[in-house]
């Protein structure tokens, strides 16, 4: 016990979090699912000296010693138990960071299998049950890892390793395989943000450095998003892989590849569909302007997948859906948008004289937009007749004196751009009008 | 607005030769094509009077190409169209046109929307049945294998419902192939393809030949229970059940027990909560040897699960495991191998768990006979009735009845009480709610001495609870009650205390009274009813309060029939009549219909009715149920009352006017 850490590096951070994962997790539930079943009796580590107390030439076996020491599991939810050994393994784990990133020479052959080891051991895990089948991420606090002193820092070294300048992947590659690769993305279901951040960061790294990985990767997002749209509704990941995805996605070479275009239509579609859309929607909206910039001949097939799946009865997913459409709006090419104009005002005529003043106003801001004008401008033949009777309409009935003021607008830019076919159409109304009274 | 999608672009073919009996499918393609959703939708709902229309030949040659080549549609449009199709044999001209359905059905088999591929599938599996042998080989197997080998995962997925019901009446040969396709989609590389793939195991395994099975499914299972996705593995533990149930003994231990045993131990609580919630068809499937070798190990494990939810599951099905235990020795098997276990859950720090043994744990003491029940599971009934969770006390208070059978519940009263007393009077409503129901039946095993002493002043404090929803409980509760007990224990105990009532300062109270008196009038009969409740009833004819004089009419309506004549002569039409010249639209109304409600008893009689007294109900009056009459935007007659009414009764629930 003599020779204990004396000089624990600094941790501010990780206490502050500590304390309340602890307190969250007494209130809750275990996050530390089946990995206690028989372990009754306390734990002990045979202390080791630091690392820079030794020669240098004993640091590599020093090194990986504690990486073995390190693979050894606490039950953080009994607060109480082996108090000085999470200490100790806490301490241990951040001279490690700190060693891992100053240190040269460190990384050689042999430490890869163990580091891997220490890694997995400590964070794969299954995912305890959710505290309750109702769980609301937009309205309820999520349950924070308990174990997350010891756990936050396990991610921190991988991070470090990954980036290490020493790392090679030839090597790594033995280790973090598909498997790794696997258990790594069902760990996105986690209920506790921090973690899914880590893990975005960890993935992103993996995908960056091990090419061999990459399709595999893709696809087993791909099944991860297929469950979630037409199985289970539930993975708390969505909005950190889309993350990931955005900046894979701008990396795609041209032509795309017919994989690509399918993940799109077929995969990030449809995610449209799902009730918790606006817990990743941002994410979403980002990944499929990339797609459109990187080729704006799938501007059709996106932009009519929307209008399939246009919400019907939920208003704020409507309003998103128009956000989504503006940004898709301000990258188009205009030879594309004269391919969906008549699907697609059709659809935002249709909003804009939603009673829903929310959807109204959204629809209407188009018109501040001074691309979308142009756009509009251009192709006014088309655009007028389609808009004409929904805007004249809610000009004269709309509930919200907000939405009236701003149709007047819409109406009046309208006027100024073909004021000949604005006089028929308002001839034509009002006649159409006339004659359904007299019938 | 849509010029483009008006009447004439339907397809020139359908009417280009001028034939008028084309003009329906002409109109339905219209539709079909139409811009609301609810227009397609409704043309394809009348799809069978179309094809009936048609005659079979049109249907083969125009409809169903025309209907293969729509699919691209809202899914709602796309689910309707696949349930049609299951039942169109008949409009295609029978068994030997049936695989005519296929290539729409085909098609729709493969769309994303999961509800819709569903639907076809189980269309598809309809048809089967209807396909001649030839047939089924000729056309319904390719198609199976087309999908069984599709690109994208929603044909695969498919695919793997239909094996089971081309498989029987297939030919060696082909039955061979059906089976290597199967194989494939148990290891597809998307986890979708194989958890369909494992859903539909047990059900493909019980078409199968013995030997196949051991040869072939055996090796599926085990791999599919060792796949790296939870959600497969769990599946691979349904398909046990029925694996299980085609083994012999030695076959089961050599084959499928190593897996078995593997998965109640998975590190995924999921798969171990499958096996939990499998648990009593596994225990039937294996037999009372490897179950008591077995299965009852790894259910104490489950029962000390580290999730909660595991332990949930496992502690729903003890009675079950226990009952369905060999009667020779389960008493011993139960008393030492379960019932430590069962000790343990009782104080167990999750409420889901106490909660579920609570609903079944009183099942034990049938099984274990009196002294047992008394000596061993007495203290854990006691323990639980004492719970900080109600519902646990609840479980074990509506299971009384088990408990009764075997030991008395007399053995209990003493903490019963105090348990029944608590539940009353919970802060949550539904709990008082749920305890009230329980009332009847703890009155009839309590017996009447006890229940007066004991929990009648509970039962009459509910009728003034302050949510109706309670009230209206707590006065059929007292109908029930006047059921078990008779009419002269209602007379003593009840009636005087109900009629008090009617002169309690809040109208709630009041009203209570007369939805006691409707209840009550039948179960107490015509005397009580006429001299008691009668003249109660009249009396508050006079309220102040138009919801208690419009009571007042509905009552007389309600006891009507039990009065005899000259009381509904000389005291009910007078008060009713008078009730129906009163200035409140609503008391009118009432009035009305409770007046032409007697006429009818009364008409030999001459009780005279002019037709202005029949219940005209004007325009405004029809939709009487529906006006809605919240303090807020009443007529007025209220706001006197409604403000002396303490805040909680204006909160409280106040949902409709009776």
């Amino acid at each position: 016990m003599s020779s204990a850490p004396s000089t624990p590096p600094s941790v501010d951070k990780v206490d502050g979090f500590s304390r309340k994962s602890v307190r969250k997790a007494r209130q809750k539930r275990s996050q530390s699912s089946s990995q206690f079943r028989s372990q009754g009796k306390p734990i002990e580590l045979t202390p080791l000296p630091l690392l820079k107390d030794v020669p240098s030439s004993e640091q590599p076996e020093l090194f990986l010693k504690k990486l073995q020491q390190c693979c050894v599991i606490f039950d953080f939810m009994d607060t109480l138990s082996d108090l000085k050994m999470k200490e100790y393994k806490r301490s241990t784990l951040n001279e490690l960071v700190d060693y891992i990133t100053i240190s040269r020479g460190c990384l050689t052959e042999q430490t890869y299998p163990e580091v891997v080891r220490m890694v997995s051991c400590n964070i794969f895990r299954t995912l305890p049950p959710s505290d309750s089948n109702e769980f609301d991420p937009e309205e309820d606090e999520p349950t924070l890892e308990a174990s997350w002193p010891h756990l936050q820092l396990v991610y921190e070294f991988f991070i470090r390793f990954l980036e290490s300048q020493e790392f090679q992947p030839s090597i790594a590659k033995k280790y973090i395989d598909q498997k790794f690769v696997l258990q790594l993305l069902e760990l996105f279901d986690s209920e506790d943000p921090r973690e899914r951040d880590y893990l975005k960061t960890v993935l992103h790294r993996i995908y960056g450095k091990f090419l061999g990985l990459r399709a595999f990767i893709r696809k087993q997002i791909n099944n991860i998003f297929l469950r979630f749209v037409y199985e289970t509704e539930h993975f708390n990941g969505v909005a950190e892989l889309l993350e990931i995805l955005g900046s894979i996605i701008n990396g795609f070479a041209l032509p795309l590849k017919a994989e690509h275009k399918q993940f799109l239509v077929k995969v990030l579609i449809p995610l449209h569909t799902v009730r918790s859309l606006s817990l990743f929607h941002a994410q979403l909206a980002y990944c499929i302007v990339q797609f459109l910039e990187k080729d704006p001949s799938l501007t059709e097939p996106v932009i009519r997948g929307l209008m399939k799946f246009w919400p019907k009865t939920c208003s704020q997913k409507e309003v998103m859906f128009l956000g989504e459409l503006e940004e898709i709006l301000d990258v188009i090419e205009p030879s594309q948008f004269v391919k969906i104009q008549e699907p697609l005002f059709k659809q935002i005529a249709k909003c804009v004289s939603s009673p829903h003043f929310q959807v109204a106003e959204r629809a209407l801001y188009y018109w501040n937009n001074e691309y979308i004008m142009s756009l509009i401008e251009e192709n006014s033949n088309v655009i007028l007749p389609i808009m004409f009777s929904s805007l004249y309409r809610i000009s004269k009935e709309h509930w919200n004196p907000a939405i009236v003021a701003l149709v007047y607008n819409v109406l009046k830019a309208f006027m100024e751009m073909n004021s000949t076919m604005f006089d028929e159409l308002t001839a034509t109304y009002k006649s159409d009008r006339q004659r359904i009274w007299l019938y | 607005m849509a010029g483009a999608a008006g009447p004439g672009t339907g397809p020139g073919a359908a009417r280009g030769d001028g034939d008028d009996s084309l003009y329906p499918i002409a109109v339905l393609i219209d539709e079909l094509r139409n811009e609301d959703v609810q227009l397609r939708l409704n043309s394809i709902k009348k799809l069978s009077t179309i094809a009936l229309a048609l005659g079979v030949e049109r249907t083969r040659t125009e409809l169903l190409p025309f209907l293969t080549d729509t699919i691209y549609d809202e899914d709602e449009v796309l689910l309707a169209l696949a349930e049609q199709l299951g039942n169109f044999t008949g409009l295609v001209g029978g068994p030997d046109f049936a695989h005519c359905l296929l290539p729409p059905l085909e098609s729709l088999a493969t769309v994303e929307e999961t509800v819709v591929r569903d639907k076809a599938v189980e269309s598809l599996r309809q048809i089967s049945q209807e396909h001649t042998p030839v047939a089924l080989e000729a056309h319904f197997v390719p198609l199976v294998k087309r999908l069984a080998s599709g690109d994208w995962f929603t044909s695969r997925t498919s695919a793997c419902g239909l094996f089971s019901v081309c498989y029987p009446r297939a030919s060696n040969a082909v039955k061979a192939e059906i089976r290597q396709h199967f194989r494939s989609l148990c290891s597809d590389d998307t986890p979708m393809v194989r958890r369909a793939a494992a859903s539909k195991l047990g059900e493909f395994a019980k078409v199968l030949e013995l030997d196949s099975v051991k040869s072939e499914i055996v090796p599926l299972f085990t791999n599919l229970a060792s796949d790296e996705q939870d959600s497969v593995r769990l599946l691979a533990v349904e398909a046990c059940v029925s694996i299980a149930q085609l083994l012999s003994q030695d076959d089961l231990e050599a084959l499928v027990m190593p897996t078995l045993r593997q998965a109640a131990e998975d590190k995924s609580w999921r798969v171990r909560y499958m096996v939990a919630d499998k648990f009593s068809e596994l225990q039937k499937a294996v037999g009372p040897k490897i179950t008591l070798n077995d299965l009852i190990p790894a259910f104490q494990n489950l029962l000390k699960d580290c999730e909660a939810e595991v332990r949930a599951a496992a502690a729903h099905k003890v009675k079950e495991l226990c009952e369905n235990l060999p009667t020779e020795g389960r008493e011993t098997i139960i008393m030492n191998q379960i019932l430590p276990f069962i000790k343990e859950l009782v104080s167990d720090t999750n409420q889901h768990v106490k909660s579920a043994l609570a609903s079944v744990i009183m099942g034990l003491s049938t099984i274990l006979g009196k002294e047992n029940t008394i000596e061993h599971l007495l203290p854990l009934f006691l323990a639980q009735l004492k719970d900080e969770c109600p519902e646990v006390r609840l479980n074990i208070i509506s299971n009384l009845d088990c408990v009764n059978e075997v030991i008395g519940i007399r053995q209990l009263s003493q903490s019963l009480l105090p348990a029944i007393v608590e539940l009353a009077e919970d802060a949550k409503w539904r709990v008082r709610l749920a305890i009230i129901e329980y009332m009847p039946l703890l009155a009839g095993q309590l017996g009447v001495e006890f229940f007066d002493e004991k929990l009648n002043s509970l039962c009459m404090a509910w009728l003034v609870d302050h949510v109706y929803a309670i009230r209206e409980a707590a006065t059929s509760n007292l109908m029930k009650l006047v059921q078990k007990f008779g009419t002269e224990w209602a007379q003593n105990t009840i009636v005087p205390k109900v009629l008090v009532m009617a002169n309690d300062p809040n109208y709630l109270h009041r009203m209570t009274t007369l939805f006691c008196i409707n209840a009550l009038s039948e179960a107490c009969g015509q005397e009580i009813t006429t001299k008691q409740m009668l003249p109660i009833v009249l009396k508050m004819a006079g309220d102040q309060v138009a919801n208690v004089r419009f009571n007042v009419a509905k009552s007389l309506q309600k006891i009507g029939p039990i009065l005899d004549t000259d009381a509904l002569q000389e005291e009910v039409k007078p008060v009713l009549q008078k009730l129906g010249q009163d200035e409140d639209m609503d008391v009118k109304y009432f009035a009305q219909e409770a007046i032409s409600a007697v006429a009818q008893r009364l008409t030999k009689l001459d009780f005279p009715v002019k037709d202005n007294e029949e219940p005209s109900a004007p325009g405004a009056d029809k939709n009487h149920f529906l006006r809605p009459r919240g303090p807020g935007e009443d007529t007025g007659k209220f706001v006197p009352l409604m403000s002396r009414h303490t805040e909680s009764e204006r909160l409280g629930w106040f949902p409709r006017r009776q």
